[in-house]
């Protein structure tokens, strides 16, 4: 499609009306959603249209061609960010409290750095233009080069993974932060975790739901094949270890709401997903100390085989795999923490009443 | 392997980090973590070496030539700063299994070391790289790890603090990013150098000086300066004290180094000091800075937070040196750099000591404490001297560059004004020690020891480098001064 745009001037025309209007559709519900959700003090409300205004932002996405950005957008804004903020709720109440001060300070901040960015866009170049310098320098570079250099069809994976590799490495170490940051502070007693009679209670309240039980069990198999397809298949469309190690967790995060954490935590245990977080990383950083050690730099998959773009392949597999290793398993901590924290509460509010 | 020390610097604390927590067990995982430090401080004194001997050396991730890849790009200035921040971390390291004992509970000391290596590398990686985007991402994990362990303190409100400082770093990060943007939008790169060739062309756009009024402004909050210091204060007073004596030394210095990065050799020197007032505003904040926080460290009761003050106070000197962008100011800036890292991390950690002992930091638990801890607070004192500026600390050494570096441009008030904070330093200061040394015990505080060795050993090592390198200034006059030529001469 890209190629025929540049070719045919006629169709330039329609395609932009066409695009213009739905851009302006798109962006006119983005503001609408992002002044209700500062209105609004039903938290329940905020947290969808939080995750409607991610999924509006992956279909903008997907109109400016980015569409693997779309679907990380699609897949953390909408998907993951939603579940882990309902089982916040869950924990801190659904209204937000009203304060009485008004923050002018604030405003004023807001009021300036919206017009700073404003203002740094009049001299930007025209969104799309063939001569915009992000067009004309390192990006040719990747478009002519990425098949012969790496030989995988996806650019973007291409471009994420190897040749800037070290970023995404980094980002991987980041969720891995985000893991441990929030294991270490909600870190729940393992002696208070015996507690059968809320697993009681929870069954029989999800007893209730059989059609939701129902659904779920019918759908998690086919979201965790999803979840291997888009793994695996980053290398020739958009997906990637990112979006399925999300895609993984929201399976398995699912299953806990649905049947109870404590059944959830029978089929995956605490400290196996403990480990996984670490092994994500290690298994990336390994493959960049195995090409250190075969005489390449770090995260050099030339070396990694006698062919230089089996070695690229190679090095690719594994690091995505190090990454949706890391990603599913920091997901999945985080909403055991989360709602382990809620189940300790009620316990402690279940002894209370009793 | 010589040739890979540049990526050695950051991946071993990286790979260290997940590695910790297959280990599990507290107290092995201290002795690793302290191994895994020590071999960066050990890294970067080579890497130091070596580019004092050969010049500037280039290391490019995955192999991929530089714009279209990452490159880590070492020179005098980023080596200076991994020796700081790798020897802090390595000393601080020592005191850690002691100091966290009772100021973290024990399930969580496993973790504490995994946060605490994740914070080194962060750290390490923005100062390594070469890379704009890839100071975003290490400063991400720098910054979500630093959250976490100001979290881990004791007293409730360390939570709250940590979430303040959350929240004001997240929109310093985000500046940072949308200036990076901005950048890469107008020249197509994210590599520095390919960046500051490509910036000069098109620096009269109002892209370009958006972007650059937004990376200024985030690193102005990390680096809290004055009035964006608001974070800090609760920050560093509720965290736990091994982990304030660890970002008191470096985590501003960070900042403050990319801040000389992205002014010097991104934007470029004519630019940064035209397009915006950005002399006059950083020496009046600066001055601000000095006098505002060092006249509230006078009033304070706590003592971590009278120096958490002081240390806002000491980034006012820090910026005082960088705007007046000379040869000789940026020399005292990068002295400042290091001579106060020794001097903050020496003092929290004697701090930790008070803590560990008596279990508070108040000013009125330090009476009669100079009898009943001499040693710890005759390091206090000691390091106190020095936060003055004191002849034969290296306090003085920094201070007396910097009023060179102001002499020599004429600017007299400011000089004079400089002189006045470290008046106020007196103050505070004298207050620690009138309560220690001239008050008597308080009655019902029962028989407080001398701190154990391993808070002593630490304190008195940097308590000795304070000393040290501030009779012999060889090292780091020269290191200093290198680093600083080489900004003004050829850039990047």
């Amino acid at each position: 499609m890209d190629s025929l745009r540049f070719c045919n001037p006629k169709t330039i025309k329609e395609d932009n009306a066409i695009e213009l209007l739905i851009d302006i559709v798109l962006l006119s519900f983005l503001v609408c959603i992002a002044f209700a959700i500062v209105r609004m003090k039903d938290l329940f409300a905020v947290i969808m249209l939080a995750g409607m205004y991610g999924l509006l932002s992956a279909s903008f996405f997907v109109t400016m061609d980015a569409v693997d950005v779309a679907f990380t957008e699609a897949s953390v804004g909408a998907g993951i960010s939603t579940l882990l903020m309902l089982t916040t709720i869950s924990m801190t109440g659904r209204y937000e409290n009203t304060t009485r001060h008004r923050p002018m300070l604030a405003l004023v901040v807001v009021f300036v750095t919206g017009s700073l960015l404003i203002y740094g866009t009049l001299d930007m170049p025209y969104f799309g233009s063939a001569q915009a310098p992000i067009q004309l320098h390192v990006a040719p570079h990747y478009i002519n080069n990425s098949m012969s250099e790496i030989g995988i069809p996806n650019i973007v994976t291409s471009a994420l993974a190897s040749y800037r590799g070290f970023d995404t490495f980094g980002e991987v170490v980041v969720i891995f932060t985000a893991g441990v940051a929030v294991w270490a502070l909600l870190m729940v007693n393992v002696q208070r975790r015996k507690n059968t009679e809320i697993d009681d209670a929870n069954n029989s309240t999800h007893e209730q739901h059989f059609i939701v039980r129902f659904v779920a069990k019918m759908l998690i198999p086919f979201i965790l094949l999803f979840a291997l397809y888009v793994q695996f298949h980053g290398d020739y469309g958009p997906g990637g270890g990112f979006q399925a190690g999300v895609i993984f967790a929201a399976a398995i995060i699912l299953y806990s709401m649905v049947f109870g954490l404590n059944t959830a935590r029978r089929v995956i245990s605490q400290p196996i997903v403990q480990l996984l977080t670490a092994a994500g990383v290690l298994l990336y950083g390994s493959v960049g100390i195995v090409s250190l050690l075969s005489g390449g730099n770090f995260l050099d998959y030339n070396v990694l085989s006698a062919d230089p773009i089996a070695g690229q392949h190679l090095g690719i597999l594994l690091i995505e795999l190090g990454v949706g290793c890391t990603v599913a398993s920091v997901m999945i901590l985080i909403y055991f923490n989360f709602s382990g924290r809620k189940n300790d509460r009620e316990l402690e509010e279940h002894k209370e009443t009793t | 392997m010589i040739a890979h020390l540049p990526i050695l610097q950051v991946i071993v604390p990286l790979i260290a980090a997940p590695l910790c927590l297959i280990l599990r067990r507290a107290h092995l995982v201290w002795l690793f973590a302290l191994f895994a430090s020590g071999i960066a401080f050990l890294t970067s004194i080579l890497l130091l070496q070596q580019v004092m001997d050969t010049g500037t050396i280039v290391y490019e991730l995955g192999g991929w030539e530089a714009p279209w890849g990452i490159e880590y790009r070492i020179d005098k200035l980023n080596a200076f700063l991994l020796l700081i921040i790798t020897m802090i971390s390595t000393v601080v390291l020592m005191a850690a299994k002691k100091g966290i004992e009772k100021e973290i509970s024990s399930e969580k000391h496993t973790l504490f070391y995994v946060l605490y290596l994740l914070s080194l590398t962060g750290m390490l990686g923005i100062v390594a790289t070469g890379d704009a985007f890839n100071v975003f991402v290490f400063l991400e994990i720098s910054s979500l790890s630093a959250y976490a362990l100001i979290a881990l303190g004791n007293d409730r409100r360390a939570l709250w603090a940590a979430y303040q400082y959350l929240i004001m770093g997240t929109i310093g990060a985000t500046f940072i990013l949308i200036g990076i943007g901005m950048m890469y939008q107008m020249t197509g790169t994210l590599n520095m150098e390919d960046l500051s060739r490509r910036l000069p062309e098109i620096s009269q756009t109002r892209t370009v000086f958006a972007a650059f009024a937004f990376v200024i402004v985030g690193i102005c909050l990390k680096l809290a300066l004055f009035p964006l210091h608001l974070w800090l204060p609760n920050a560093y007073s509720y965290a736990p004290s091994i982990v304030t004596a660890f970002f008191a030394a470096t985590a501003t210095k960070v900042a403050i180094y990319l801040l000389i990065r992205f002014t010097f050799s991104v934007f470029g020197l004519t630019f940064s000091f035209t397009t915006l007032p950005l002399q006059t505003l950083f020496i009046v904040l600066g001055l601000l800075g000095i006098f505002v926080a060092s006249t509230t460290a006078i009033y304070q009761q706590n003592v971590k937070r009278l120096f958490a003050y002081s240390s806002i106070a000491q980034i006012g000197y820090m910026i005082v040196g960088f705007s007046i962008s000379s040869v000789t100011g940026l020399t005292a800036t990068l002295l400042h750099v290091f001579n106060h890292a020794l001097m903050k991390s020496a003092l929290f950690l004697a701090l930790g000591a008070v803590m560990y002992r008596v279990g508070s930091v108040d000013l009125k638990h330090f009476h009669g404490l100079g009898r009943q801890m001499p040693l710890t607070m005759a390091a206090i004192v000691v390091g106190g001297l020095s936060l003055i500026g004191v002849p034969l600390t290296v306090g003085f050494v920094s201070k007396w560059y910097l009023l060179l570096a102001l002499i020599e441009q004429g600017w007299w008030p400011v000089a004079v004004l400089v002189l006045l904070g470290s008046l106020l330093a007196i103050i505070y200061v004298w207050r620690i020690v009138e309560a220690a040394y001239f008050k008597p015990p308080l009655a019902n505080t029962g028989d407080i020891k001398e701190a154990p060795l391993q808070y002593l050993i630490p304190i008195w090592i940097l308590i000795l480098a304070n000393i040290y390198f501030g009779i012999d200034t060889r090292l780091t006059v020269s290191v200093a001064q290198a680093a600083s030529q080489s900004l003004f001469g050829v850039g990047l």
